[in-house]
C-alpha cells in the first residue's frame, strides 16, 4: 500500500537531509507507528506520501500512484485517497460539525444525496451523532478530533495518516481516539500515526518504525515505545 | 463541479471583505467608464469628420482687380485659373462666386448682427471660387498650385481649420484613454490585492480542500469569480455611468453647439460600447486573478 524505496529528502535550507536513504513497506490493512524525537523526519515522512513535497532521491508509492513522479493534475486524485488527521484538528470555525465533514465532500464534487447520506453515517460511526448542528467551539478537544477523523474518513480512504493526533488531548480522551482509530484500521483502512505518545504505542502493541536523524533505526513488528533502542 | 458550492464560496469571499470589495468595483467602473468615454469620442469624431468633410471646399479668393472687373469669369486670369482647376484630377466640381453672390452669402451668415451687413458693402467682397474635391484630405496641392497664381489673391482652406479643431477632440480622446489606463492600473492592482487577502483569509479552507484532494478549479475558481464578478459589476456600473453623464450633462453641450458635435445616441452606448467594456472586464479580471493566484497563492 505504501512504499518507500531508498528515499532521501534534502531541504535547501539545511545541510543535513530530513530523510536519508528511508526504505519502508507498508500492507494494506496495517496499523503502524511511526516514532521519533522533533526534527527525526517523521512529518516530512508524511508530507512526502502526500506529495506536498517531493523526494530528492528514491521512489515513494502509495496505493498505485508513483507519488513523486506523478504529474500535479493527478495530485488530487492521491489526496483522494488519503485521509488526514492532525494535532491541531483544523476544523472551520464558522461551520457546524456536520458542514465540516460535509465540505470535504462537497470540494471534490461529490453529489448532495451521497453527502446527505453519507455524512450523518460516518458522524455515528465516531460516534458524535446528535451533535451535528454544533459549532467546533462548542465541543471538548476529544469531539473535535473526532470530527476531523470524520471529516478524514468520509471519503473512505484507503490510507489514513495520523500527525500526533492526541497531542493536545488528555489520556483518557487519547484512549477514545486510539479506539476510534482502529475501529477504521479494522475496516481495511490502513493508518500511519506519528506519535510521542509512550502509553499509547505500548499499549496497541503494533508494528513501530522509529526514525532519528532521517534514518530509519527500528522497525519492529510488535513494537513498543522504549525498547529495543 | 457543484456550482453551487462555488457560488456561495464566491458570496462568501465577497461579503468578507466588503471594503476591498467596493473600492475594487468602484476603480473598475471608472476605469470603464473612461475608457467608454473614450470609445464614444472616437465615434463622435468618426462622424463628424465624416460629415463635415464631405462640405469642406477650398476657397480661391481672386483679386480686387478680377472681383470688379471680370463678372462672369469670362476674361483672363480668371478664366485659365478656373479651366486649370477643372482639368485638375483631384478636383469634384468648382463653382464662382462674384462679388453680389459673396454679399448676399454674407448678408444670410449675418443675419442676426444688422451692424455688420450695414458696414458691409460688395466692393469690400472679393469673388471667388469654390473648388470641391474628391478627397478633401489632399487640398494641400490646390493650395500650393494656386496661391501665387496672377489673379488669385489667397487661397484658403478649410480642411486646415477642421485639422486643428479635429487635432483638439483627438487629444481629448487620448487624454481619456490615458486617465482610463491609469485608473485600470490602479483597478487591476486592487483586484490582485483583494485576491491576496481573500486566499489568506481563506487559508484554512483552502488547505483542508487540498489536503482531500480538490482539484485546482475547486480551489481556485471562488477567488477567480470573485475578481470577474467585481469586474461584472464594474462595467455594469460604468456603463450605467455612462447614460447617466449623456442624460445630465452631455446632452445639453451639445445641443448648445447647435449640431455642431453629433449627439451620443443612447444605443451608442450599449452597442457596441457597453459589450466592450464587458468583455474587457472580465478578460482583465480573470487574468489578474489568474496570474495572482499562480504568483501568490500555493497550489
Amino acid at each position: 500500500m505504501i512504499q518507500l524505496e531508498s528515499v532521501s529528502k534534502a531541504y535547501k535550507t539545511s545541510t543535513r537531509p530530513a530523510l536519508d536513504d528511508v526504505t519502508v513497506d507498508v500492507d494494506k490493512g496495517e496499523f503502524v507507528f511511526l516514532i521519533g524525537p522533533s526534527g527525526s523526519g517523521k512529518s516530512t515522512f508524511l508530507r512526502l506520501l502526500l506529495r506536498e513535497e517531493v523526494p530528492s532521491k528514491g521512489r515513494v508509492s502509495v496505493s498505485n500512484f508513483d507519488v513523486a513522479k506523478m504529474p500535479r493534475r493527478k495530485v488530487p486524485r492521491l489526496r483522494q485517497t488519503i485521509g488526514c488527521v492532525f494535532q491541531d484538528f483544523r476544523l472551520l470555525n464558522n461551520k457546524t460539525v456536520s458542514e465540516n465533514v460535509a465540505f470535504a465532500l462537497e470540494v471534490i464534487g461529490k453529489p448532495k444525496h451521497t453527502i446527505t447520506k453519507v455524512v450523518p453515517e460516518v458522524l455515528e460511526l465516531v460516534g458524535l451523532d446528535g451533535k451535528a448542528d454544533r459549532m467546533p467551539h462548542e465541543l471538548s478537544g476529544g469531539e473535535q478530533q473526532r470530527v476531523a477523523m470524520a471529516r478524514a474518513f468520509v471519503n473512505r480512504p484507503l490510507v489514513l495518516l495520523a500527525d500526533e493526533p492526541t497531542g493536545n488531548l488528555d489520556p483518557d480522551t487519547s484512549q477514545d481516539i486510539m479506539l476510534l482509530l482502529e475501529r477504521i484500521n479494522r475496516t481495511g483502512t490502513t493508518v500511519l500515526m506519528a506519535t510521542h505518545d509512550h502509553s499509547i504505542v505500548d499499549s496497541m502493541r503494533r508494528r513501530v518504525v522509529e526514525l532519528d536523524h532521517g534514518k530509519v533505526i527500528r522497525d519492529d513488528r510488535r513494537g513498543v515505545y522504549g525498547v529495543g533502542r | 463541479m457543484r456550482a453551487s458550492f462555488v457560488f456561495s464560496e464566491v458570496v462568501t469571499g465577497l461579503r468578507r471583505n466588503v471594503t476591498m470589495t467596493i473600492a475594487m468595483i468602484l476603480t473598475t467602473a471608472i476605469s470603464l467608464g473612461m475608457f467608454g468615454g473614450g470609445l464614444l469620442l472616437v465615434r463622435t469624431i468618426d462622424k463628424m469628420q465624416a460629415s463635415y468633410l464631405d462640405d469642406v471646399e477650398v476657397t480661391v479668393y481672386l483679386t480686387q482687380d478680377i472681383s470688379a472687373n471680370d463678372q462672369n469669369c469670362t476674361a483672363e486670369p480668371c478664366s485659365s485659373i478656373r479651366t486649370s482647376l477643372e482639368n485638375n484630377q483631384a478636383v469634384e466640381s468648382v463653382v464662382f462666386e462674384d462679388r453680389d453672390e459673396a454679399y448676399e452669402r454674407f448678408q444670410r451668415i449675418f443675419e442676426g448682427q444688422p451692424e455688420l451687413v450695414e458696414l458691409a458693402r460688395p466692393e469690400s467682397l472679393p469673388a471667388s471660387l469654390h473648388v470641391k474635391l474628391f478627397d478633401p484630405e489632399r487640398s494641400e496641392v490646390i493650395v500650393q498650385e494656386f496661391s501665387n497664381q496672377p489673379g488669385v489673391a489667397n487661397v484658403d482652406d478649410q480642411n486646415k481649420f477642421l485639422d486643428r479643431f479635429f487635432d483638439l477632440l483627438n487629444s481629448g480622446r487620448d487624454g481619456t484613454f490615458i486617465v482610463a489606463a491609469i485608473a485600470a492600473l490602479a483597478a487591476v492592482l486592487l483586484i490582485a490585492n483583494t485576491i491576496q487577502v481573500s486566499a489568506y483569509t481563506r487559508r484554512t479552507e483552502v488547505g483542508i480542500m487540498r489536503l482531500v484532494g480538490a482539484t485546482r478549479w475547486y480551489t481556485q475558481l471562488p477567488f477567480l469569480l470573485e475578481a470577474v464578478v467585481a469586474g461584472v459589476i464594474g462595467a455594469v456600473l460604468g456603463v450605467a455611468g455612462l447614460v447617466g453623464v449623456k442624460y445630465i450633462a452631455l446632452d445639453q453641450i451639445f445641443e448648445a453647439t447647435g449640431g455642431a458635435i453629433p449627439n451620443i445616441e443612447i444605443i451608442d452606448i450599449l452597442f457596441p460600447v457597453a459589450p466592450v467594456l464587458l468583455g474587457v472586464s472580465i478578460l482583465i479580471s480573470a487574468i489578474t486573478g489568474y496570474v495572482t493566484l499562480r504568483a501568490y497563492v500555493r497550489t
